[in-house]
């Protein structure tokens, strides 16, 4: 009996922790707006092809550059397609292509990062020197060389976009390492000789996790437009597929005649990355509060 | 003349706060953080407000002064500065306040000065702003200012930065500035605590000086006991945002008339009290939280003098004597029992001293860190943090390792850990030769020294209940089975005086008492020979210490393990001792029983540390010794004694010259200096250091 009030008891206490921090969100509204918004976006790209009105390869010429209307929400592009479909059923390609290559940066940046910060010596040298280098390269740049030389697919988008970003999750998860394995938890372990395994993966990475969402979300958000961007450029994917960053480079000659060729695309980029911005600032007030330092 | 000037200064009340109440928004609703607090200070008066942390002491000096944050807001009041209600004056108006008539002093002297602009011209600036002088004029002022804080060469530490100067020193710029404008009221917020106890009391020294020049009224903030009872007239007690008790130094710590009071004196340790003989009393159970504060006296789930009256309603503010204010409602019958130590002590039956076997031999240890040094340095420097440092402690005994910031003391522990790999020396463990690195010595080895750390939120994995902390070197290093670990780690925290349901919890569900309770649990898991506990008890507050300290020696006594404890508290060491050690710029100075080392002869260092300390009894008269200027630098070491740069019994040329020699005093009590002893039992005088002053008014 005595079990089950205490137990009820942790439940309550567990309740009530929830609760707070609902409560805690309502007075930071960017952070409710920025989940709000990456969740919309999930869902319409989850639900997309059931949700858009018309198909986003269906051109109908005779109503080409069409200005929104009933019929079509967000208007039509030069070959008649609804902009509004494509939108939606682009949503899929912007989120699994900047989403999977978040994933590579992090699993390879979390690895290096881990070994680098915790064996140090000249392996933790050679790595960051390693990363000093191709952060030293403008990521739009580089992006392209690779791109052009492997030829333009959305695998290679993955690959692309996700070594880029190895470097800056490396370092971030470098830096906590080295504060957390001089704290004296850690050292109490040394001192009942645990195995470097256990300390890296037991002891460590839990606190790592933490900073390490915060800052794949942020990778999230930069990847978003570095997948758009190079769409733009016509190096990610092709046509007639409903990129984003594709369409705005395809809507550049119609801008003149049709605004919102150009409009809904670019401001679906926009509200995505501001969204994602506005979620990661959140994750970091409700995982790392008080700062960078308090792990 | 000045005599009758003092007599009317002396009743000219500056500053008179009434009833203030603070509030603060806070996610959670309102809280009330200091409640109802009353005080006067007169000019010429040091008023200390003393508390634990958390307690508001620093929440109501900052409500006084109407610098809170902006979600503090202010209720009841008056608070009258001379003929003024600050609470009713403008935004603007208050600016000419701040730094006019009341400055403030704050505890870290490096974070309250700009780095970026020489400290001379940041004196020159306040007399610029406030008195409206021109440039010379200020100049003037600001060098007059630092000749009056004793600041040696004023002229050339106007022009020096920030970081050209020790804590020490900066500490006095910060009083100089805030005496340039002769304000009415000074604020000192900590001021001492952030510094080293030598050099804290000549900053006391200078504070209690510079009162008779400026006649200001100080409201002195402090935690420490000792500190109050040395320079204060008037005394706060604060507990949990409220004022418990209130009167002269030695109405509150005579004839104390508030349990708090007598259990706070109670708490803290004492040169002259030993573990051996007598137990601190400590204060149980926790501060209470401002959110859940109980509905009758705030004190009373901790008072054992509370009856069911004490938890009905919050008892009533009496002045039980003229001057002399408590918030206890049974005040009457403690004013019947005197405030000696066998009402607050338990006393312990003298424990038996056995001549227990050599636990650890650590011999000539050497640690030497080279630093990378900056681009204008010339190639790297050498830190020789620890310099040829022989330790011994025997089995069922405590070690105790004394001394300031940055001599090394965690160093050597570190290096008998293993944690640090020492550059040179020996560690026999129990006659066995250990490797210097912890990651190089095997399971059975490892187990057998283990270290309780300072930092209790450090100390735990975040991310681990704290039951798992402790079973890990069960299943580790003991290698039980399942079901004995679980066994184990219940009746471990059984030891350590925790709450079984606990080992579900996380770190950040304890308080920082609890949390080192878990660290010393999880310590003793591995069954160790010997403990190093480095700092265990200085990051807590004094009714928290008191209980680990007790807790300490009971274990000590109950597993027969051998601690070394590091401390730079020599009170917290002499109660904890058998043996001490005091250690300087990497060397130890002074080794012996605990009664030898605190009795003369001497070291001059150990002298100095022992006049400097605060004692919490305004009765008790200290001998004055006090060191010169700041610690030198571990890169750059003094030639010859270490120590001659700030001895202040240099015996001659030779002290600069020649590595002092090791002294026998008998009974293993042993001094390293060049001064025969005889000649230091001389110079030092028959007797202890403290003088209990029997007459009244000495000065």
């Amino acid at each position: 009996m005595a079990e089950s009030s205490s137990m009820e008891k942790e439940q309550g206490k567990k309740q009530s922790r929830f609760l707070a921090a609902v409560r805690r969100l309502r007075s930071y509204p960017t952070t409710v707006i920025g989940f709000a918004i990456v969740f919309f976006f999930i869902f319409i790209a989850v639900f997309g092809p059931w949700l858009a009105p018309y198909s986003y390869t269906e051109q109908r010429l005779s109503e080409k550059l069409q200005p929104p209307s009933e019929k079509y929400l967000f208007g039509t592009d030069q070959f008649g397609r609804d902009i509004f479909s494509r939108i939606i059923v682009g949503s899929r390609d912007v989120l699994t292509v900047a989403g999977s290559a978040t994933v590579v940066a992090v699993l390879l940046g979390l690895t290096l990062g881990l070994f680098s910060g915790y064996f140090g010596g000249i392996l933790d040298e050679v790595l960051m020197r390693l990363m000093d280098v191709i952060l030293s390269i403008p990521p739009l740049l580089l992006a392209m060389v690779i791109l052009f030389s492997l030829g333009p697919s959305r695998l290679n988008v993955i690959l692309v976009v996700g070594f880029l970003y190895i470097p800056m999750v490396a370092r971030v998860v470098r830096s906590v390492v080295l504060d957390l394995k001089t704290r004296q938890f850690v050292e109490a372990a040394r001192l009942r000789g645990e195995s470097s395994a256990y300390i890296v993966f037991k002891e460590i990475l839990p606190n790592v996790l933490p900073h390490l969402a915060v800052e794949a979300s942020m990778r999230f958000s930069y990847a978003i437009f570095l997948v758009a961007s190079l769409g733009f450029l016509g190096l990610g994917v092709q046509p007639p597929s409903p990129d984003w960053g594709l369409m705005v480079g395809e809507a550049r000659t119609w801008f003149h005649q049709a605004r919102w060729v150009l409009f809904f695309p670019a401001g679906a980029i926009a509200l995505l990355v501001v969204g994602v911005g506005f979620m990661s600032d959140g994750l970091r007030r409700m995982l790392l509060p008080g700062g960078v330092s308090d792990v | 003349m000045s005599e009758m000037n003092e007599k009317a200064n002396a009743t000219r009340t500056v500053l008179d706060v009434r009833d203030l109440t603070v509030t603060y928004n806070t996610e959670n609703g309102p809280l009330d953080t200091v409640r109802r607090a009353s005080l006067k200070i007169a000019a010429g008066e040091i008023y200390g407000l003393v508390g634990e942390s958390g307690s508001g002491k620093t929440t109501l000096a900052r409500a006084i002064v109407r610098y809170l944050p902006g979600n503090g807001r202010i209720k009841g009041g008056p608070v009258m500065l001379g003929e003024d209600n600050l609470l009713k004056l403008s935004r603007a108006e208050m600016r000419r306040i701040w730094g006019k008539r009341i400055t403030m002093v704050h505890q870290d002297p490096a974070a309250a000065v700009n780095p970026t602009i020489p400290v001379g011209e940041q004196i020159a600036e306040m007399a610029r702003t406030h008195l409206h002088m021109n440039k010379k004029e200020a100049r003037e002022k600001a060098l007059e200012m630092l000749n009056k804080v004793r600041m040696p060469d004023p002229e050339a530490v106007y022009r020096r930065y920030a970081h050209q100067l020790s804590g020490g020193m900066l500490q006095r710029v910060l009083i100089a500035t805030a005496l340039t404008t002769n304000p009415e009221l000074l604020i000192m917020d900590e001021p001492t605590t952030a510094l080293d106890v030598t050099t804290e009391a000549v900053i006391l020294d200078l504070i209690h000086e510079l009162l008779s020049e400026f006649n200001t009224a100080i409201l002195y903030i402090t935690h420490n006991l000792g500190v109050v009872a040395r320079i204060c007239h008037r005394v706060g007690v604060v507990y949990a945002g409220e004022l418990m008790e209130e009167g002269t130094i030695n109405q509150v710590f005579k004839e104390s008339l508030h349990p708090y009071t007598r259990g706070l004196l109670g708490c803290v340790p004492r040169i002259d009290y030993n573990k051996r003989t007598i137990a601190l009393s400590a204060i149980p159970g926790y501060i209470p939280r401002p959110d859940r504060l109980p509905a009758g006296c705030i004190f009373a789930p901790r008072c054992d003098m509370a009856e069911e009256d004490c938890r009905r309603a919050r008892p009533p503010v009496v002045e039980a004597a003229p001057g002399h204010r408590t918030a206890c409602r049974r005040f009457e019958e403690l004013a019947g029992v005197p405030l000696s130590a066998s009402l607050l002590r338990r006393t312990r039956e003298p424990r038996e001293r056995r001549e227990g076997p050599l636990v650890l031999e650590a011999r000539n240890i050497k640690k030497y860190f080279t630093m990378a040094g900056s681009i204008f340095s010339r190639g790297p420097a050498v830190v020789r943090a620890v310099d040829d440092i022989s330790v011994r402690v025997r089995g069922g005994f405590t070690m105790g390792i004394v001394g300031e910031s940055g001599c090394g003391k965690t160093t050597l522990a570190r290096c008998i850990a293993g944690l640090e790999e020492a550059t040179a020396g020996e560690i026999e463990l129990e006659g066995q030769i250990l490797p210097r690195s912890a990651a190089k010595r095997p399971p059975e080895l490892l187990k057998k020294i283990q270290m309780v750390f300072q930092n209790p939120d450090a100390s735990l994995n975040p991310q681990h209940p704290v039951g798992l902390s402790v079973a890990r070197p069960l299943i580790l290093l003991r290698n039980l089975p399942a079901k004995e670990i679980d066994k184990r780690v219940r009746e471990l925290f059984q030891a350590v005086n925790l709450p079984e349901d606990y080992i579900h919890r996380l770190p950040h569900e304890l308080s920082g008492g609890e949390k080192q309770r878990v660290a010393i649990a999880r310590a003793f898991a591995a069954e160790p020979a010997l403990m190093l506990c480095d700092e265990p008890i200085s990051s807590l507050d004094v009714s928290v210490q008191a209980s680990l300290m007790n807790l300490l020696v009971e274990l000590q006594e109950s597993k027969g393990v051998s601690y070394l404890f590091i401390s730079h508290d020599l009170a917290a060491v002499s109660h904890l001792s058998d043996w001490i050690a005091v250690v300087y710029l990497g060397r130890l100075w002074e080794v012996g029983s605990a009664e030898d080392v605190f009795a003369p002869p001497y070291h001059p260092y150990t002298e100095a540390l022992l006049s400097a300390i605060p004692i919490p009894d305004p009765d008790v008269k200290q001998k004055r010794v006090r060191l010169k200027g700041s610690v030198p630098s571990a890169m750059q070491i003094p030639p010859g004694c270490r120590f001659h740069t700030r001895c202040p019994r240099k015996w001659g040329e030779i002290c600069e010259k020649e590595e002092p020699p090791w002294q026998d005093a008998g009974n293993y009590h042993r001094i390293c200096c060049h001064i025969p002893l005889e000649e230091l039992q001389r110079m030092q005088g028959e007797g202890s250091i403290y003088q209990a002053d029997q007459a009244k008014g000495g000065a």
